[in-house]
């Protein structure tokens, strides 16, 4: 579904990823971890359309994408929960979930998809007339999550959900991704947290300084001790 | 005073009582300026008109600065634009006088066109930095109007553009004093009902785009602009069109001011002029359009009320202690500062002013890439 080749992203002169490879099948839950710093959220923002490349290319269902812009991806599918969960403030949650449909026009189905995302959240539901900037981290992250769905996404990059969030909002924010790939939605995930990381997915890239260092299937990976030694704290 | 906000409340929610208001609103408003004639003099109908056109300026650079979050300090700019525009097609200047019915759509859209050439240049530019940009802008616009009457003269530079057609809807010119039903109609009272008619639409074009997908776009954009690319807003095309839509105002504004006046020159269109209608906004209540119908109607008429200082002082003190002139700018001023302080987020605040903005974000820089 997603084929990421040779890709390299720059700020200014400095690169920030330096050529990497990275696949995403359909129906897949991959996991993409590493310290901070290692090029994580620059690569999303590059495959979600929100940086331009340097070099390398992109393919989503077998098209060329390199440099296209987000709201052309999204209309295809391709959606991201941007890091630091990105809610609009002073937009109701309601309000908030109806940008995230922005791209659809078919009325009844939006509703649909109203329901379905206050069934997968029911206290969003209940604060659907509250000013998103009102909620607490988790339930912003929440509404992050569900507003990503509101657009009907094939793929979905997720950047960090748990930051900053309550051990318990993590686990619960984990349950959802779980909740939403089972519903066949792919998603390429970006975690400092590896181990959960490595728990939910299938498989993972490890990233360290702008390249792909190790990668494997989920149960591999942590039994790797490599990756136990840096990402897992043994 | 809560028995009183409670009863207020309850009768709004009843829809007789809502029918009752809208019903005597619309009559107030219709009777407006013979009351204020007989009440206040002619003069103070002048003002009403004047206000009228502030409403439709102000609404405008709401759209800019209240809903796309974008500051502009050289709005008055597209107000030239329309007024120059119609001044140039309706008068003696280079010998045509077309209907206004083509002048105020055209004035519109050439006002619009001058909003995407100021936009599009500063696409990648927020706050104090798009502020200087569209300053300059306002003030290369008045420049050129003062500049433009050689080698060719097209503007009359300094001097302005005179003898500018009144409005004409069909045979009915609104120059002359009519009688209908026993009212007089002079100018400043038909040119009332027209500017009535245009401020009404543009309240009206306002709160619906305030609740419409694209203003929510424009929050969502001066909210968290990366977060609002990721929903699929193509960002570029909706702040171009924020900037185009409240030149619109401005330019239609611009087109009744011209033909109100018959006379326009450079000198109306200074930053000052920009500055004033940025403070209707700020002050009324930036992003709600009653705040901002509101803070038009009272920053048109305080200075205005104010030039009954001099009078005051002369039958308080029995002589002028301060010039009037300096003294109606000095209490304008001071309040100005009061209501600011008193109220910093406008008289009557937009809802979505309660919430606070967005966490301060990482830039995008080197350090910043993970």
């Amino acid at each position: 579904m997603l084929k990421v080749r040779q890709l390299e992203v720059a700020y200014g002169g400095i690169k920030a990823v330096k050529g990497i490879d990275l696949d995403v099948a359909a129906g897949e839950l991959v996991a993409l971890i590493g310290a901070n710093g290692a090029g994580k959220t620059s690569t999303l923002k590059a495959l979600s359309g929100l940086l331009k490349p340097v070099a390398g290319s992109i393919a989503y269902d077998d098209a060329d994408v390199t440099g296209k812009p987000a709201y052309e991806l999204v209309r295809r599918g391709l959606a991201m929960v941007p890091e630091g969960r990105g809610v609009f403030p002073r937009l109701t949650v309601a309000e908030n979930l109806a940008m995230g449909a922005y791209t659809q026009t078919d009325a009844t189905a939006i509703r649909r998809d109203f329901d379905r995302a206050y069934t997968l959240f029911p206290r969003l539901a209940e604060r659907r007339a509250q000013m998103a900037g009102t909620l607490s981290g988790g339930e912003q992250q929440m509404l992050a999550m569900a507003r990503a769905l509101m657009c009907r996404p094939r793929l979905l990059l997720l950047d960090e959900p748990s930051m900053g969030l309550a051990p318990i909002m993590v686990h619960k924010i984990f349950e959802t991704v779980r909740a939403v790939a089972a519903e066949g939605v792919t998603m390429l995930l970006v975690e400092q947290n590896a181990k959960l990381a490595l728990e939910t997915c299938d498989r993972g890239y490890v990233m360290e300084s702008g390249t792909i260092v190790l990668s494997d299937n989920a149960k591999t990976l942590m039994t790797n001790p490599q990756v136990r030694h840096a990402y897992l704290g043994e | 005073m809560t028995a009183a906000t409670t009863t207020i409340k309850t009768l709004a929610g009843n829809p007789h009582c809502r029918r009752l208001a809208w019903l005597a609103i619309v009559l107030l408003l219709l009777a407006a300026p013979f009351l204020i004639e007989t009440t206040l003099g002619r003069s103070w109908v002048r003002i009403a008109d004047v206000a009228l056109l502030f409403i439709m300026l102000a609404l405008g650079l709401n759209i800019v600065v209240g809903f796309a979050g974008l500051l502009d300090l050289g709005y008055i700019a597209f107000f030239a634009v329309g007024a120059y525009s119609y001044a140039l097609l309706a008068s003696p200047q280079l010998g045509v006088h077309w209907p206004f019915l083509v002048l105020l759509p055209l004035g519109a859209a050439v006002a619009a066109l001058f909003g995407i050439l100021l936009g599009g240049p500063t696409l990648r530019l927020r706050g104090d930095y798009l502020a200087i940009v569209t300053l300059g802008f306002g003030e290369i616009i008045r420049v050129f109007l003062n500049n433009l009457n050689r080698p060719v003269n097209i503007t009359n530079g300094p001097q302005g553009i005179t003898l500018i057609d009144p409005l004409q809807i069909g045979g009915f010119s609104l120059a002359q004093t009519h009688t209908f039903a026993g009212l007089t109609f002079s100018p400043v009272h038909s040119y009332y009902f027209v500017f009535l008619a245009c401020a009404v639409v543009s309240i009206i074009i306002s709160l619906r785009l305030e609740n419409s997908r694209i203003g929510r776009a424009w929050v969502a954009i001066r909210d968290d602009e990366l977060a609002a690319s990721a929903m699929g807003i193509n960002t570029r095309n909706v702040k171009l069109l924020a900037f185009a839509m409240g030149a619109t105002f401005g330019g239609v504004a611009g087109g009744l001011f011209a033909s109100f006046q018959g006379f326009v020159s450079p000198e109306s269109f200074h930053l000052i002029d920009s500055i004033m209608v940025l403070c209707m906004v700020v002050l009324g209540g930036m992003g709600n359009v009653a705040g901002v119908v509101l803070g038009a109607v009272l920053l048109t008429a305080l200075p205005e009320a104010l030039r009954y200082v001099g009078p005051l002082q002369q039958s308080w003190f029995g002589e002028v202690i301060i010039d009037p002139a300096d003294l109606r700018m000095l209490l304008f001023g001071l309040a100005l500062v009061l209501m600011m302080l008193l109220r910093p987020s406008g008289i009557w605040p937009s809802r979505r002013r309660h919430v606070a903005g967005p966490p301060a974000k990482e830039t995008e820089a080197p350090s910043a890439a993970r």
